[in-house]
């Protein structure tokens, strides 16, 4: 059932004080924004028991089944805690990938005792999750993907390297896809799909240094790893169907994830606070009218996001295009966030220049990372020009290209 | 950003949006726009007729006075579909000068005047100069006070529907001081009104000699509530807009959408060429932005909120109508330079649209005073 707005709001106040009360104290050490971006040991630890506090305190997985660790309740009570977590800024839920795409995809497909395996652990954090998708010659020709996955008996035999693998090193499990038949009719016909054990032997996780400096990512290599046949999800040679659906989720197409949020997102409300600090001619930035048009059109986009959500609880409302807003809603959101924190480098003048690390450093450089990293959502999860193939080609149904 | 948006959607509005986009399409083909753009009366008076009796008029007029007594929510649902099928009938010109008089008339002047308004009499309302100002309360006309009589000097321009319309509303100086003065038709001496060459041939404006009109005091709208009216005019001048330019704006895209899967250049369906596959994904990402901002504002539109949201609403629809508009015409190539190429309607249309009531960039001004300066 439902809850009523009343219950809705005294349950609000009841999470604002367990969250204003239970916040980390902040590390003296630079936080990651998002999942993409965990470097360190300190920040892995740090944000993983962080997750597993809010998940103990019932505050994560509200409206999974009670059976896997959740606890069965209406979304919309899950929706009030994200949107807490949210407004005051904590820290993320590190275990990004279990809690929004591969714990959905294996409630959604996994058999009953994939989904009593693993759904547990991915809300505590215990085991944290990557995703073995891109290879380093095939990215957005995911369908391409040539990782081999002989199959030997009851096992697997992997063989060939993933990219550009997020928290490849701290995961216990990857969802894999790769070619199990070289021979197929297609290429998408030749795929399947793994949750793959990560500390078999043969696995080797090579970290890749980011344009921030900073690690993140990894390259991961097979070499004769063996993994057990009974992690294959959706059937051997349906590969391509259970990436998609991932995809969708990932790119929060479809509902069903475990709540709580996954970056630190940068709001319009951080630029125009940076524009009361910045300096224009002897004045604050935000009174030079330029500034202000700029960040007005940054408001109004941002706000259509959230609109076009609000849009789409009508069906007569998006009547003629039923998929435009959830389908767009990535490279929307994705491509704003790159420009905002774009622009702050630019209202931050001479400051500009500084970068982490520098006492000048506008907000100890905060929103150069910011724009770097923002880049991690607009490549990561199909490039924005691979999305707007997608939105012309499945939303307004023009040809392929 | 955390807290939590709705946008409400009435019954009422399902209902009327249901009919009004059955209406729109059925009533208003190319075909019949394009008869029309010939035609010197401009719209056709039979379908007028027909959204009289169907009671469009008076939607969003209370019931005392002859309305239904919904609310402009009701009305953008109406206004919607009509953009998108590029209807043209007085329904524009008579809902504002029915949210004119509701603002700022005097109560006899609401008893005279809102029924026939609502049961299809018409109005217009002269509110534009030659100045080319925006801002409705700064106006050069002049009204000076002769006995019990006002007299009218100055000119007006862009009134829509002004040649048929049985009552006026007129923006001047009364004593140095904004006022809103209702003419009528009677009053008005021939010659006064001319026929203008609008950007957008699917309306019909005029320019309004002043010169010479002379009407009783009692004429005058409420002075006290001029300041309020003024503002009530501006907001539904520009939800209007916004709703009538969200509607063009998805017909123009359904245009370009349509030629890209047809049009064939070396061998291949030009929809296939990202060139102009992508940049259609961006008209279309702005549309659905553009009418999520104007639902939003018609919810919200008598809230706090409310100024800040029809602003945004007439800034997202313009800028989508002006690019899906701009888009069409290039990606229809040769054929869109023509005459015989809708994509030249639906982009007149967006620069009409944009001279009313304030561009983007002067509603951006007013949406940063309202963002930033608020203590
Ligand atoms: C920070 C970060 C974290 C990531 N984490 C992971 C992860 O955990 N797991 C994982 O599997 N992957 C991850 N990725 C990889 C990501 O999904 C790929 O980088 C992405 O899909 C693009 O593939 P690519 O790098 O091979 O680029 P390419 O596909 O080679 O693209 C190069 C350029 O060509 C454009 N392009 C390619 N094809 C087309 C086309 N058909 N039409 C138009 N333009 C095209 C692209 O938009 C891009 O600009 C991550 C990436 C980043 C940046």
């Amino acid at each position: 059932m439902a809850p009523t707005e009343k219950e809705l709001e005294a349950f609000r106040g009841e999470v604002k004080a367990w969250f204003e009360e239970n916040r980390p104290p902040e590390p003296d050490f630079l936080l990651p924004q998002s999942f993409m971006e965990v470097g360190t040991d300190e920040q892995f630890y740090f944000l993983r028991d962080w997750q597993n506090k809010v998940y103990e305190a019932g505050y994560l997985g509200m409206a999974w089944p009670e059976a896997y660790g959740g606890r069965g309740m209406d979304q919309a009570w899950q929706n009030v805690v994200t949107r807490e977590m949210v407004r005051q800024q904590v820290p993320f839920m590190v275990n990004t990938i279990g809690l929004n795409w591969a714990g959905p995809l294996i409630l959604m497909m996994g058999s009953e005792e994939q989904k009593k395996r693993y759904i547990p652990n991915i809300l505590s954090a215990e085991e944290i999750w990557c995703q073995g998708f891109s290879e380093p010659d095939h990215g957005s020709d995911l369908g391409n993907a040539q990782l081999k996955a002989e199959r030997d008996g009851d096992e697997f035999v992997l063989n060939g390297s993933k990219i550009w693998t997020s928290l490849g090193r701290h995961a216990k499990h990857m969802i894999l896809l790769a070619r199990s038949n070289p021979e197929a009719n297609s290429k998408y016909e030749g795929l399947s799909f793994f949750l793959a054990p990560m500390d078999v032997p043969g696995i080797d996780v090579v970290p890749i240094k980011k344009m921030t400096g900073e690690y993140g990512f990894n390259q991961t290599f097979f070499t004769d790893a063996r993994i057990p046949a009974s992690t294959l999800i959706g059937g051997e040679g349906n590969g391509w169907k259970v990436a998609m659906a991932t995809l969708m989720f990932e790119r929060g197409a479809s509902g069903g994830q475990a709540g709580g949020h996954a970056q630190m997102q940068r709001e319009s409300s951080h630029l125009i606070d940076l524009a009361r600090r910045s300096k224009r001619g002897g004045k604050p930035a935000i009174e030079d009218p330029l500034v202000r048009d700029q960040l007005v059109k940054f408001v109004m986009r941002e706000r259509s996001v959230r609109l076009n959500s609000a849009r789409s609880a009508h069906k007569a409302l998006t009547q003629d295009r039923p998929h435009a807003i959830s389908i767009s809603g990535k490279y929307l959101i994705t491509e704003l966030t790159r420009e905002m924190n774009e622009y702050a480098l630019s209202l931050q003048g001479t400051n500009g220049a500084f970068y982490v690390g520098d006492p000048g450093a506008v907000d100890k450089g905060l929103w150069h990372r910011a724009y770097f990293n923002a880049f991690s959502a607009t490549i990561g999860g199909g490039t924005s020009q691979i999305q707007q193939n997608i939105i012309g080609e499945r939303v307004l149904g023009l040809p392929k290209s | 950003m955390s807290e939590k948006v709705t946008i409400s959607f009435s019954e009422e509005q399902e209902q009327l949006l249901e009919v009004a986009i059955n209406f729109a399409r059925d009533k208003s083909p190319i075909k019949t726009v394009r008869a029309l753009i010939e035609d010197d009366l401009g719209y056709d008076g039979d379908i007028w007729q027909e959204m009289v009796d169907l009671g469009w008029l008076g939607v969003a007029l209370p019931e005392e006075y002859g309305g239904i007594g919904l609310s402009l929510a009701e009305v953008v649902t109406l206004a919607e579909p009509m953009g998108r099928h590029l209807m043209a009938t007085p329904f524009y010109a008579v809902t504002l000068t029915g949210q004119a008089l509701l603002a700022g008339g005097t109560e006899a002047q609401k008893q005279e005047w809102l029924p026939k308004l609502a049961s299809g009499t018409l109005g217009a309302c002269a509110f534009y100069e030659p100045s080319g100002e925006w801002n409705l309360g700064a106006p050069d006309a002049v009204a000076t006070r002769d006995g019990d009589s006002l007299r009218l000097s100055g000119s007006k321009c862009a009134v829509v529907n002004g040649a048929g319309a049985e009552v006026l509303i007129v923006s001047l100086l009364l004593e140095g001081a904004p006022a809103l003065v209702l003419v009528e038709k009677g009053q008005i001496p021939d010659g006064a009104l001319r026929r203008e060459v609008s950007i957008d041939e699917t309306r019909r404006t005029y320019g309004l000699s002043l010169d010479g009109i002379t009407v009783p005091a009692s004429q005058l709208l409420d002075p006290a509530r001029t300041h309020e009216a003024l503002k009530h005019i501006g907001k539904v001048g520009c939800l209007l807009l916004a709703a009538d330019m969200c509607g063009a704006a998805q017909a123009a895209l359904d245009y370009i959408v349509e030629y890209l899967n047809t049009r064939k250049q070396f061998d291949r369906l030009i929809g296939s060429y990202q060139a102009l596959k992508h940049p259609t994904v961006d008209v279309l990402c702005a549309i659905e932005s553009a009418r999520s901002h104007l639902y939003y504002a018609a919810g919200e539109f008598d809230g706090p909120q409310g100024d800040m949201a029809v602003r945004m609403a007439k800034v997202a629809a313009q800028g989508a109508l002006s690019f899906a508009g701009d888009r069409a015409i290039q990606f229809h190539g040769g054929f869109g330079f023509t005459y015989d190429c809708d994509a030249q309607l639906y982009r007149r249309r967006a620069i009409w649209g944009q001279s009313q009531f304030g561009d983007s960039a002067y509603h951006r001004q007013r949406l940063a005073a309202m963002l930033f300066d608020a203590s």
